[in-house]
């Protein structure tokens, strides 16, 4: 598949991955919670000077190629050998990106709410993004391996000392489950580097496996990737991990570490097992549907707006790798152009459900009534983040499912009429939780007690909500560059390994 | 190699021990000081020398054999001795306070039978015989038997002592048995000798494989491994804290370098047999290592299960070698000596945060003493939590890389199902170590910690060790390479 380009004079990626985690470390050593503010401005700054050089990836960026750029190439563990190779192609490009972009917002989103350890809470953040972009950008698999493992750390830390009063038993179940998956993905690397000598995931590509290895190792790297996305069955630690987490924790979870799992798909799985990726797309497929449709339902049900917008991301997440494995360019395009929308999506609708347990400490859905007569500013946001949960034309929502329903109606009629029935049900959920919580009469004195968003929370849905729209209305920019690499992954895909 | 049989240069490290320990006994006998200051810096003073010694020895390449082979001195000795050495001056240093506030300081006798021990350590570490194997294993012993019963008026210690001394003398009787048969079996008892009348052919059978049986039983007690682990959570945890480190430090390199003589360069024939005896015994104390660790709440119980499990890991790289192919066999073996290495280094780092933070009249010995660590002491909240985040393996710390290495001896070995279960076993590992860090994060502080004076040599020292292990958490490769280089260069 795609070879690599020459490597760039400036080491753009290092400083997207290592900019987040020197000021991470920075705020370990200065931060202080008798002087909340500088640590937060310094967060902040940190945040935002990660952000921007990540701009350059986008700028200099050539969609006409399906090589991966700004490759970076350094020996690293001599033994094996291991290298510090990184690089990213019209695939990986817009994750790298929107991981800098949330982590802004949620530093901007802990502001005034995180009032004990800031230090410590901002740090966690801010080397976990460091960290993601390097899972994202990683071309050896081993350094991908501690990239992706490394994540758990920071996210275990922040559920279980900014969390809710359950907070302790999510944690462990957030890192235990996740952990059992991808130590066989370890098992699956080393086999993979025992046969071909390298850790080199490009080389990977071309590494010719029997069927029965082949099986082996995607069955091996599912394990890791099924739980991260994570897909029915092994999706229960999701719905535990979100109620619990601090705000800013559910938005990163929901927004980017979920795209880890997915992502390891498009990068491991299919170009690495493509014939094995064919064998078992019947089961991929089933275990989607069943996500889009079965948890669909029981995000119908849920009484906890967090567990609500739980369940319903692992549907949408169903849909990501429903178009992953009917193999052709709607379906794969739709589904990273639904991981990039859900992104911003469910990180709103997290940031919305935070905003009111800051005033109200609660999230469950009986607890509120008629918030718009409260709040009207605050409800015109929350309508529109659940219309484009919903799938709503114009916004990023609906590109992504409508092209998945499109690949998957010329895959197979009935696979893709099931894949339907989710527009109906994603309105149903988020349609109802709408009504009970903004519309209506005011439900009680605390709703009553509301106040409206102020400009630090209005500024950070805003930006949401310009991503949102924007990508509905004008998808263009994003497909085009990862158009050539999405092409050039189903060619590889198409050809067999045997 | 046998240019001159009694090279006294090679053997200056220890001789120099020897008269420096004896010294500061003397010297001791004579100090009125409370504190023992004296000893303790005399001490100190000696242990940097020796790395001095065993540094330059190491610089210009000094190998060989002398005394007829009892004594060998390679790579593998220097790398291990130094790494004694270092273990030995950190623990020294850790407990410091701890064992003065604890009235163990009567004479100076524990810093002369530290020295003591890390002398029989030593003697391990450059043994080419079976005598001087046998002779350095016992005078650690003796050392150690005594450090454990130096607070002689404590029930516990006492106890502890009393278990650790006659499982001790057991194991060292299994392993003289095991001696004596392959002796018998091939009539020599230099290791390189034995290898040579192995590798010739020509020996009963009957007579090696007993010995081999009680050989490895008698290495499998010295090294903590399941079934002969039942002194280890007694004995960690009866010792004073101190003395828990003094034995789960530096003692765990000299039980490796025997194992490595004796098996390896001694046994190397019969590589086969023993390496199934090596597998069972992994794969046990992985499990019972790990499970059992669950369920402890004392602080130094778990670790001392937990390094059963480590244990485990060593040995399954051990057992990984291949018999034939000499660079896989050198990967493997130097994949266990890096493990061996870094866990040390990590186990220091681990205790010196418990020293630090036990306190006149408080004992860091429960988890729950750690309770909210973070809110009183981020830093050495930070520390240990650095520290459990490598034990359990997890990347990017450097336990993950030791535990990389020998996943991947292990499956050159083509163990694929021993691989998985060695996984599977340490994200039960990971459980526990988790829960120290909730402890230190998630919970409040129960008790008020002490905020009694911690000597800023101590914490520095602390940092530096911790810092250690973080910057190869970050370039493990050079580690790595060099172990791998080293196992090499010297079997």
């Amino acid at each position: 598949m795609a070879g690599e380009m020459a490597t760039t004079s400036i080491p753009w990626l290092t400083l997207a991955v290592f900019t987040p985690i020197f000021f991470g470390m920075l705020l370990l050593l200065v931060g202080r919670d008798d002087r909340a503010n500088f640590t937060r401005w310094l967060a902040l700054c940190g945040a935002v000077v990660a952000f921007l050089v990540t701009i350059p990836l986008y700028v200099n960026f050539d969609p006409s190629t399906a090589n991966m750029q700004f490759v970076e190439n350094v020996l690293w563990i001599a033994a094996f050998p291991v290298y510090y190779h990184l690089g990213i192609d019209g695939i990986s490009m817009w994750f790298v990106l929107l991981t800098a972009f949330i982590t802004v917002i949620v530093v901007v989103a802990g502001w005034q709410v995180i009032t004990y350890r800031v230090a410590q809470y901002m740090a966690a953040f801010l080397i976990m993004s460091g960290l993601m972009i390097g899972v994202f950008s990683a071309l050896d698999g081993l350094l991908f391996y501690v990239f992706f493992e490394a994540t758990l750390i920071p996210m275990y830390l922040i559920i279980g000392i900014w969390g809710g009063p359950n907070r302790v038993y999510a944690a462990f179940k957030f890192f235990l489950y996740t952990l059992l998956g991808s130590l066989l993905t370890l098992i699956a690397f080393i086999y993979l580097w025992s046969i071909s000598g390298t850790f080199d995931i490009l080389a990977w590509h071309q590494l010719r496996i029997g069927y029965e290895a082949q099986i082996l190792i995607f069955l091996a790297l599912l394990a890791a990737f099924a739980v991260k996305v994570p897909m029915w069955p092994v999706h229960t630690w999701l719905p535990d991990a979100h109620p619990e987490a601090p705000t800013g924790g559910s938005v990163v979870l929901a927004a980017i570490m979920l795209k880890l799992g997915a992502y390891g798909f498009l990068r491991f799985s299919l170009p690495i097992t493509p014939d094995a990726a064919h064998a078992l797309s019947g089961f991929m497929i089933t275990l989607s549907l069943i996500a889009v449709i079965y948890i669909g339902l029981v995000a119908l049900v849920q009484k906890d707006m967090k567990k609500l917008v739980a369940y319903s991301s692992i549907a949408h997440m169903g849909f990501v790798t429903l178009g992953f494995f009917i193999f052709n360019t709607a379906g794969l395009e739709g589904g990273i152009v639904q991981m990039v929308s859900h992104g911003f999506v469910s990180g709103a609708m997290f940031l919305c459900i935070g905003v009111l347990y800051d005033r109200m400490h609660t999230h469950e859905i009986s607890d509120f009534g008629g918030v718009i007569n409260k709040m009207p500013r605050y409800a015109t946001f929350f309508v529109l983040f659940s219309m484009a949960n919903a799938g709503l034309p114009a916004t990023s929502g609906f590109v992504g499912e409508f092209m998945v329903i499109l690949g998957a109606v010329q895959f197979n009629f009935w696979v893709g009429l099931l894949a339907a029935t989710a527009l109906v049900l994603g309105a149903s959920y988020s349609l109802w939780m709408t009504k009970r919580v903004i519309f209506g009469a005011v439900a009680n004195e605390r709703v009553a007690a509301l106040t409206d968003i102020n400009s630090r929370e209005f500024a950070i849905l805003a930006a949401m909500a310009i991503m949102v729209l924007y990508m509905g209305i004008h998808p263009k920019p994003f497909t085009d560059v990862m158009h050539v690499s999405v092409q050039a992954l189903l060619d590889h895909v198409a050809i067999s390994k045997l | 190699m046998m240019m001159n049989q009694y090279n006294f240069a090679l053997a200056l490290p220890e001789i120099f021990l020897l008269i420096a320990s004896m010294a500061i006994l003397v010297i001791d006998a004579f100090s009125k000081s409370p504190r023992r200051t004296l000893a303790y810096a005399l001490s100190i003073v000696t242990l940097i020398i020796l790395m001095g010694m065993t540094f330059a020895q190491w610089f210009v390449q000094m190998q060989g054999e002398s005394f007829y082979g009892l004594y060998v001195v390679d790579d593998l000795s220097h790398l291990l001795k130094f790494a004694s050495y270092i273990a030995v001056l950190a623990t020294l240093i850790y407990g410091r306070e701890y064992i003065q506030s604890r009235d163990m300081l009567r004479g100076g006798e524990f810093y002369v039978l530290v020295l003591l021990a890390l002398l029989g350590q030593m003697v391990m570490i450059s043994a080419g015989n079976f005598l001087s194997i046998y002779l350095g294993l016992e005078l650690m012993s003796l050392a150690l038997y005594a450090l454990v019963a130096i607070r002689r008026d404590q029930v516990q210690a006492t106890e502890a002592a009393m278990k650790y001394f006659v499982l001790g003398a057991l194991a060292s009787g299994f392993l003289l048995y095991g001696i004596s048969m392959i002796y018998g079996a091939t009539g020599q008892l230099d290791l390189g000798a034995v290898a040579d009348v192995l590798s010739a052919g020509q020996v009963p059978m009957m007579p090696l494989v007993f010995g081999l049986v009680f050989i490895v039983s008698g290495l499998a007690f010295k090294l903590g491994l399941v079934p002969f682990h039942m002194w280890v959570p007694d004995v960690y945890q009866g010792a004073p804290t101190a003395v828990t480190l003094v034995l789960a430090a530096a003692p765990k390199l000299a039980a490796f370098a025997i194992t490595l003589r004796l098996l390896v360069e001694g046994l190397g024939a019969l590589t086969v047999d023993w390496q199934q005896m090596l597998m069972i015994l992994a794969v046990l104390s992985l499990a019972i290592g790990n499970l059992t660790a669950i369920m402890q709440t004392n602080l130094k119980r778990m670790l001392a299960y937990s390094t059963i499990a480590h244990m485990g890991f060593v040995v399954l790289g051990l057992a990984s070698g291949s018999a034939t192919d000499q660079a896989a066999q050198a990967s493997a073996y130097g994949s266990a000596l890096f493990y061996v290495v870094t866990y040390v280094l990590t186990t220091l780092g681990t205790f010196g945060v418990m020293l630090l933070l036990s306190r006149d009249g408080f004992e860091c010995e429960n988890i729950d003493d750690l309770k909210g660590l973070n809110r009183h002491n981020p830093l050495l909240a930070g520390a240990l939590m650095f520290l459990m985040f490598s034990l359990a393996g997890i990347p990017p710390f450097l336990g993950f890389y030791s535990k990389l290495v020998i996943l991947q001896a292990v499956l050159q070995a083509d163990h694929l199902w021993i691989a998985i279960y060695a996984v599977m076993m340490s994200l039960i590992g990971a459980f526990y170590y988790l829960r120290v860090v909730k402890v230190m994060y998630f919970d409040e502080p129960v008790h008020s910690y002490n905020t009694g004076h911690v000597p800023t040599s101590q914490t520095s020292v602390l940092m530096f060790n911790v810092g250690l292990v973080l910057v190869f958490s970050i370039v493990p490769s050079g580690l790595i390479t060099f172990c791998i280089q080293t196992i090499a260069r010297s079997l």
